[in-house]
């Protein structure tokens, strides 16, 4: 890591290809995210985005905060869109009616758009085997439309749908594994990433991009307007994620899993928990449950990873 | 050398795509459609069409997976029927919105539930409004033909709009018709390259699909509203193209035996041929019938249709699709407000018929018309009558 904030960001474009001006939230861990997706990516790609928060903020008629070419058309269908890309650029270059050159088409949308209603369409597209990047902004709820939860929402938290009370916990259900899901379909390619590791994030967009088939990148997206915490805690938080466990950074390559950063000792689940509104309802108890829930979900991973280095 | 064979129209549907040079095509199977693909997906397999074909997992997708291939510019095509075209229905406004030439042929089923493979026009009429342009087709030939003119009607610099070439589930999809087949370079000469002026590619990186807030979708929309009545201008064109290329000619209504028709029947889709042979039977009767065929439904001919039954005193349209709760048939209720305003216009008469495969036989048809014009005299408390029910 040391060497890594000394040399490698002068190795970073200082080309923006997701410009600013658009209208995130102050604190947007998801703009930040799009932002270092698209200097990993390049000008050589075609973006299919779902509707949600990053196509909001970026495209208000008749602006624009893209500089590669991009469409958004609905909220479910960004893969089967990016099906449509890759094949049409596929035949026409075949044909001759375009130039031979890597077009990489790219689908990315939140975790709503991927883990609800989006997932039959991504899972069709990568048993399909398109040569795609797929790229999941996860901010852990819908954002866009006010902090609804959606499947990827993690146990315990507070939402708008899953709201805390006298009579609820909050969200009553695990967050959904999607690198699992993504890795079950024996695609060569599946990451999870996170704008608080920048040139873990790069390499790993990079790598997807360069991966010639399907490739999914899911990328921890810390959003302080719906997990209610400050503003200037945006890195901190992915660090503590990463750090507690919560959100572990590994690359499933060709069904190999690799943990990219361990810890001697992971940091207790609290030190990320109590600094977010959307956990400060719950009691010990259940943040034991989280924390044990975390620990072995943890160990597994990582029994994963270094049976895979065998 | 046109060369005219014995084909199953779905079969030769794919035979037409791929005489058009689709690029693309991006297809879920569904009853009554399956044939079309099947045969896509065989054309392709053995090399005798050079496109992608996408086995998509959803009509959803399959229309999604169109947007994207349309947008980089490939010729792309779709099929699909009753169920799969409601799943797309949200997807089709897209396409039409944003501009995107595709064409589909969609093989009418009606719509669950009870569940019913079998043909009738509610799939159709429930994506009347998506913005496509949309055409009935009555035989093999005529889907062949208008597959040729979908892609150049679409692909046209002026229009750049999706087209839905509509053909009745079974009764149209699965007969085997003698159907003319033109040589590849007489449909190359036809129909030129898509040249989709604002395709996706990194050398020139345009943003689609961006999001309009209330000072600027009224605009949107109008422009695409405006776009959509001027391609009949294209359409009408491409039809006298066409007839000049290949001697068949279309137009967006046809008129059968009206010269000096008192009674007209008015049918969409392949049904008009039954009628066609009863306006023929009974014009052998000494009665002075005639039939009015729609075939462009959107945009919708306004003027034809008013010119077609203006000199008629009765108009029975028979729809094959219900309006739960509405004025009757669709197609109905659009002929009576192309005729509201009218000074002079025959009474019209609305029948919903044939729902779910059930045929209208000859017989059937006279029914309807004698009981359309005891109707229009005697008039009906009705808004309009369901014909064939067993009560």
């Amino acid at each position: 890591m040391e060497n890594y904030t000394v040399f490698v960001p002068r190795l970073v474009t200082k080309k923006e290809l997701f410009v600013p001006g658009h209208r995130a939230c102050i604190g947007c861990g998801e703009a930040l995210a799009v932002r270092l997706a698209c200097k990993a990516l390049g000008q050589n790609v075609i973006i299919a985005n779902a509707t949600g928060c990053m196509e909001i903020v970026s495209s208000p008629l008749p602006t624009t905060s893209w500089k590669v070419p991009w469409i958004h058309t609905l909220f479910e269908n960004a893969a089967a869109v990016a099906s449509g890309i890759e094949s049409g650029l596929k035949m026409l270059m075949k044909k001759g009616r375009i130039a031979q050159q890597e077009i990489k088409a790219v689908a990315m949308a939140g975790d709503g758009g991927t883990s609800d209603i989006g997932l039959q369409a991504l899972s069709g597209a990568m048993e399909r085997g398109h040569d795609f990047v797929y790229i999941c902004f996860d901010n852990e709820a819908y954002m866009n439309t006010g902090i609804q939860r959606s499947s990827a929402t993690p146990f315990g938290a507070s939402t708008t749908t899953s709201p805390a009370g006298k009579m609820s916990i909050g969200q009553v259900s695990w967050k959904k594994n999607m690198p699992a899901i993504a890795a079950a379909h024996n695609i060569p390619y599946v990451a999870t990433a996170c704008p608080s590791y920048p040139f873990d994030l790069i390499d790993k967009v990079e790598k997807g991009a360069a991966t010639p088939g399907p490739a999914y990148v899911h990328i921890l997206s810390v959003c302080p307007t719906g997990w209610r915490c400050p503003t200037d805690l945006t890195i901190r938080l992915g660090r503590l994620a990463v750090e507690t466990g919560i959100f572990p950074l590994y690359e499933v390559e060709n069904g190999n899993y690799k943990l990219n950063f361990d810890f001697p000792k992971l940091r207790p689940v609290t030190d990320y928990m109590k600094l977010q509104g959307r956990f400060r309802h719950l009691s010990e108890d259940l943040l034991d449950k989280i924390q044990q829930r975390v620990t072995a979900d943890y160990a597994e991973l990582k029994e994963k990873a270094s049976a895979d280095k065998k | 050398m046109a060369k005219k064979v014995g084909m199953e129209v779905s079969v030769a549907i794919g035979e037409a795509v791929k005489l058009a040079n689709a690029d693309v095509v991006a297809a879920y199977p569904i009853t009554p459609q399956t044939h079309i693909v099947e045969h896509l997906a065989s054309l392709v397999a053995d090399g005798e069409l050079d496109a992608a074909y996408i086995p998509v997992e959803s009509e959803h997708s399959a229309m999604s997976a169109c947007l994207g291939s349309a947008a980089v510019g490939a010729r792309t095509f779709t099929a699909t029927a009753g169920q799969g075209l409601e799943l797309m229905h949200e997807v089709l406004y897209v396409a039409a919105s944003m501009r995107l030439p595709l064409v589909m042929t969609v093989a009418n089923r009606a719509l669950s539930s009870p569940l019913s493979v079998w043909g009738d026009h509610s799939d159709a009429m429930a994506v009347r409004d998506t913005g496509w342009i949309q055409l009935f087709t009555e035989n093999g030939q005529e889907v062949v033909d208008n597959v040729f003119c979908a892609f150049r009607i679409a692909e046209d610099q002026k229009v750049l709009l999706p087209v839905m070439v509509h053909l009745d589930g079974f009764h149209l999809s699965h007969v085997i018709e003698p159907i003319v087949f033109p040589e590849q370079s007489e449909v190359d000469k036809f129909l030129p390259p898509n040249h989709y002026p604002l395709v996706l590619h990194p050398d020139k990186p345009v943003t689609m699909g961006d999001f309009a807030p209330p000072i600027i979708y009224s605009e949107a929309k109008w422009a695409q509203e405006v776009n959509l009545r001027a391609s009949k201008e294209v359409i009408l064109q491409t039809w006298q193209d066409f007839g000049k290329a290949f001697g068949r000619y279309y137009s967006p209504v046809e008129s059968y035996h009206t010269e000096d028709a008192k009674v007209l029947l008015l049918t969409m889709g392949s049904f008009s041929e039954t009628a066609m042979t009863v306006i023929d039977k009974l014009r052998g009767e000494g009665r002075e019938v005639g039939l009015v065929r729609l075939r462009l439904w959107r945009p919708f001919p306004f003027n034809e249709i008013r010119q077609a039954v203006k000199n008629a005193e009765t108009l029975v349209v028979v729809d094959r699709a219900l309006s739960f709760g509405g004025p009757g048939g669709p197609v109905c209720s659009e002929v009576k407000s192309a005729l509201y305003g009218e000074a002079k216009k025959p009474k019209v008469v609305s029948f919903v018929a044939g729902l779910g495969g059930r045929d209208i036989t000859p017989a059937g048809f006279e029914e309807i018309i004698n009981k359309g014009i005891e109707i229009s005299q005697k008039g009906s408390d009705n808004e309009f009558e369901i014909f064939g029910v067993r009560e």
